[in-house]
């Protein structure tokens, strides 16, 4: 499904963190966020996911306005996320944590459920199932006994995505997923990417590995202060004078040149 | 660990639930861990049957199961959850009080303790909807209120509830289910089995649920409040529901209470009695039954040996709170499982 | 109509200490994100030891300000012995450790005075001034004056000294408060202290018309809460007012309807905020520490 974001604002304290924002990310596509820090990418992630109430603008999903509809509302409209500082259950082994993500698919009733009838037994091993399937997919099944808070900042990243896949959701949108990963770590979540937007999902990340965005976007989408300052794919963005002046030229050469050979 | 734990607190511990995924790890399921949790509890109410010399023991038993039934809603809503109720004896009071008035006015026992448990989770409904929507602060000042309220009434309704010297409570008599069945108990025994089976009843419910789809999302909740959102948990309606089940707990064991002693007064449902609960949670463990049970096995049984405990009992349950937040945020019974793991290995 | 004017006048009476008792909340919420529930028994301890030092013999004029500095004392050593050793703990954790803190000093108190309920005379006397057919306590003005002086000093300091302005720093943003060398360790500290100071003050002039014993202070928390949800959680002015408020309701509600239920008044207020102006009157929502 298609995610439509049309003039999304919002201000704290009379500060308009993100301002006139509009851009469409398309099914089967990686849409990626960029621009320098503080330029409201995550805040813009929390109006479109429900967690801020946006004071301007609209969110359509696949032309249906969702404005307004609480998080829990939106993700039964089939978006998922994950969080740039991570917002894993630390007390929850990491297949408890993946199966949390089942919750949309659960059928069973709460009297099932604390009777431990057959129901809610055959529900949670029809979640157990998809979760070490998700586990798998992110490289961390070996760990799926393991308690969360044990994870490493790279791994806890990638059970996020693990998460946010069993849900079964149509749009992702995808904070940073590659923080903190070395190089091998990130080409695999790269591959993974690339996979999920290959089965037809719409995929929206904010990253700040260049390269990683160069090589897997489709289309680009800058944000500097809060407003949106260049859109469109990744050869358009390199060249982009507006986006050296106010992302790559502050940020230094190497990094431009990481894009440039990416 | 120690003070400086940005994620640990009074939260899903080891025991019950570590046991219980390495069991599902292994695929097979011959016995459930509600089950099993089940049979545990039936061995230890055999256990104190086996060892107790006297009736006075069988009563403070029997009080260990009713408070370990009590807690065990805290530990759904607190430990699974992390909720604080500041009013939960209002709920034990309500269960106890109509279990106590309805035989007055022609209601058998058993009936008046079902409407005792379902008024009092209506009103958790009806009081816990529009406030969990808020932050927990929230509750916890809202069940406060509503505790005092509770207890006024019960205080200044003479005519109804006996006011502040209490009430007595005619009506059923463990002895006789046990008749029913061949068996000849003293009174105290019976409510001691009584109390115990529906304590294992309890613990094996609260297990199957942190199991559960529902439980998980709960838990959910516990850690991280956004994120459970974006997986399409519907926060508020989860929460009530917490807060519902666990108001059910504490009638139930008001109602054990009020037939179990026969006599009932305000201080049931009084502020200090709602704190002794949440306490017993938390020096336990508010993760686990057992740190329930651990709780008000202590708990309940520290105060019939030290006096000390009734000359300085407020000092004694803020002191345990402070310091086990301080010293060992999960409680005991994680406390005690880690020392032992680590110890092993 | 006389009747009504008596009615009004303990309304505002009591209100007023409710009103200190919400300052009090509000200036720790504000330094912290902390809800303290203990604030009520800083009230306590402010009555108990002038009743005390008063009944042996110390005159009011040195009991009253030993009695707000033992309060204040102890709302240091809350801050030090039990918020700060939790660190960055989770709300839940907090709010056992405030509710755990809180029930310790019940029992302090009972330990340290008695079970008793105590008084003492007004700082005035106690002969009732006549106005308009209504009578007034001497009291009630040095309640009032106080609750008044109390949000007047807080106003000042809050704006117009450097540790004052270190709390609101700390308040809105801790983080960028430390980044410009303010120490927001000392500004917790000295909000507990002043909190705690004001809920002694609180008490030391309440108790010749409220009376006190061990066991009020959760009372007197609650009816604080109420007072700083009706006005608005975090605006010192609301708390002004949501006290005075509270103080009204309960004192019409005893008068009109049923004093036996006049404690209940401040929880339906609760309750009917908590159903329709969660953000109160003049405020925001209480938001967690995240």
């Amino acid at each position: 499904m298609s995610l439509e974001i049309d003039g999304i604002g919002i201000s704290f304290g009379g500060i308009k963190a993100v301002d006139d924002v509009s851009f469409t990310a398309k099914p089967g596509e990686v849409t990626s966020i960029i621009g320098p820090n503080g330029a409201g990418k995550t805040t813009l992630f929390n109006l479109v996911s429900g967690v801020y109430a946006a004071s301007a603008g609209r969110v359509r999903i696949d032309g249906k306005d969702v404005t307004g509809l609480p998080a829990h509302a939106l993700a039964r409209r089939g978006m998922a996320r994950t969080f740039q500082n991570l917002q894993v259950f630390p007390q929850m082994s990491a297949l408890d944590n993946v199966m949390t993500g089942c919750h949309m698919q659960e059928k069973s009733n709460l009297l099932a459920d604390l009777l431990g009838l057959g129901p809610a037994r055959r529900e949670t091993d029809r979640s157990r199932a998809s979760a070490m399937a998700a586990l798998e997919r992110a490289g961390l099944a070996e760990l799926a006994h393991r308690p969360a808070s044990e994870m490493s900042y790279g791994q806890l990243k990638r059970l996020e995505i693990a998460r946010a896949l069993v849900t079964g959701c149509t749009i992702l949108l995808l904070d940073e997923p590659a923080a903190g990963c070395n190089a091998v770590e990130t080409r695999e979540v790269d591959d993974l990417i690339h996979a999920i937007a290959d089965e037809g999902k719409t995929v929206v990340l904010i990253e700040h590995d260049m390269r990683m965005v160069m090589r897997i976007s489709s289309h680009i989408v800058v944000l500097d202060q809060g407003r949106k300052i260049a859109e469109g794919g990744p050869e358009d963005i390199r060249t982009d004078p507006h986006v050296i002046a106010a992302y790559l030229g502050a940020h230094g050469a190497a990094e431009a040149e990481a894009a440039a050979h990416a | 660990m120690a003070g400086q734990g940005t994620t640990t607190d009074v939260a899903p511990a080891g025991t019950g639930r570590r046991e219980y995924s390495k069991s599902e790890g292994a695929g097979r399921r011959r016995i459930g861990p509600g089950l099993r949790t089940f049979l545990i509890f039936v061995a230890l109410v055999a256990l104190g049957a086996l060892i107790f010399p006297s009736s006075y023991f069988y009563r403070v038993g029997t009080l260990v199961w009713i408070n370990t039934l009590a807690v065990t809603g805290i530990v759904v809503l607190l430990g699974y959850v992390g909720l604080v109720s500041l009013g939960h004896a209002g709920f034990f009071a309500i269960g106890a009080y109509v279990t106590a008035i309805g035989p007055n006015y022609g209601i058998p026992s058993p009936l008046a303790m079902a409407g005792g448990v379902a008024l009092a989770g209506l009103l958790a409904l009806i009081v816990g909807r529009p406030i969990l929507k808020l932050s927990g602060y929230y509750l916890a000042i809202a069940t406060l209120g509503l505790g005092m309220l509770i207890w006024m009434v019960l205080s200044k309704e003479a005519w109804l509830t006996g006011g502040p010297d209490g009430m007595v409570v005619s009506g059923m008599n463990a002895r006789n289910l046990f008749k029913m069945v061949g068996l000849s108990l003293k009174s105290a025994e019976a409510w001691y089995w009584v109390a115990g089976l529906v304590a294992a009843i309890g613990a094996a419910i609260a297990v199957n649920l942190a199991g559960s789809p529902s439980g998980r999302a709960l838990r959910a909740i516990h850690d991280s409040d956004v994120a459970a959102r974006s997986l399409g948990v519907d926060v508020a309606k989860a929460k009530s529901r917490a807060f519902v089940i666990s108001a059910i707990y504490a009638a139930v064991a008001g109602a054990l209470l009020a037939l179990a002693n026969g006599y009932i007064t305000p201080d049931t449902g009084g502020f200090m009695h709602s704190v002794e609960m949440v306490t017993m949670a938390v020096l336990g463990g508010a993760a686990s039954v057992y740190g329930a049970l651990v709780g008000a096995l202590i708990l309940t049984a520290l105060p019939q040996v030290l006096t000390v405990f009734a000359d300085y009992e407020h000092m004694v349950l803020g002191g345990i709170m402070v310091l086990t937040m301080i010293l060992m945020r999960r409680g005991l019974v994680p406390f005690i499982a880690d020392l032992w793991n680590r110890r092993k290995s | 109509m006389s009747e009504l004017l008596q009615f009004l006048i303990s309304g505002v009476t009591v209100g007023a200490i409710y009103a200190a008792i919400a300052l009090g909340f509000t200036l720790i919420y504000n330094a912290s994100g902390v809800v303290n529930f203990a604030q009520g028994e800083f009230v306590v301890i402010g009555g108990m030891t002038a009743a005390a030092l008063i009944a042996a013999g110390v005159p009011v004029i040195l009991a009253a300000p030993i009695a707000v500095v033992a309060g204040t004392l102890v709302g240091i050593l809350l801050y030090r012995l039990a918020i700060r050793p939790a660190g960055q703990a989770p709300l839940v954790t907090l709010i056992i450790i405030t509710i755990g803190a809180s029930i310790f000093l019940r029992g302090a108190m009972q330990a340290v005075f008695d079970k008793q309920i105590h008084r003492y005379d007004g700082f005035s006397g106690d002969a009732p001034l006549r106005v308009g057919g209504a009578t007034i306590l001497p009291q009630s003005l040095w309640i009032v004056g106080g609750s008044i002086a109390v949000f007047a000093f807080l106003a000042w300091f809050l704006n117009r000294t450097r540790a004052g302005r270190g709390i609101k720093a700390t308040a809105s943003n801790r983080m960028a408060a430390a980044l410009v060398g303010i120490n927001t360790g000392r500004a917790m500290n000295l909000s507990f202290a002043l909190s705690a100071g004001i809920g002694a003050l609180a008490g030391v002039l309440a108790t010749p018309v409220t009376f006190t014993s061990y066991d009020v202070g959760v009372l007197m928390a609650l009816k604080g809460f109420s007072a700083t949800m009706l006005g608005g959680v975090g605006s010192p002015l609301g708390a002004l007012a949501g006290g005075l408020l509270i103080g009204l309701i309960e004192a019409l509600t005893a008068g009109y309807i049923s004093s036996d239920y006049k404690d209940a008044a401040a929880f339906i207020v609760i309750l009917l905020v908590l159903f329709l102006r969660p953000q109160g009157l003049f405020g925001a929502r209480i938001v967690e520490r995240v």
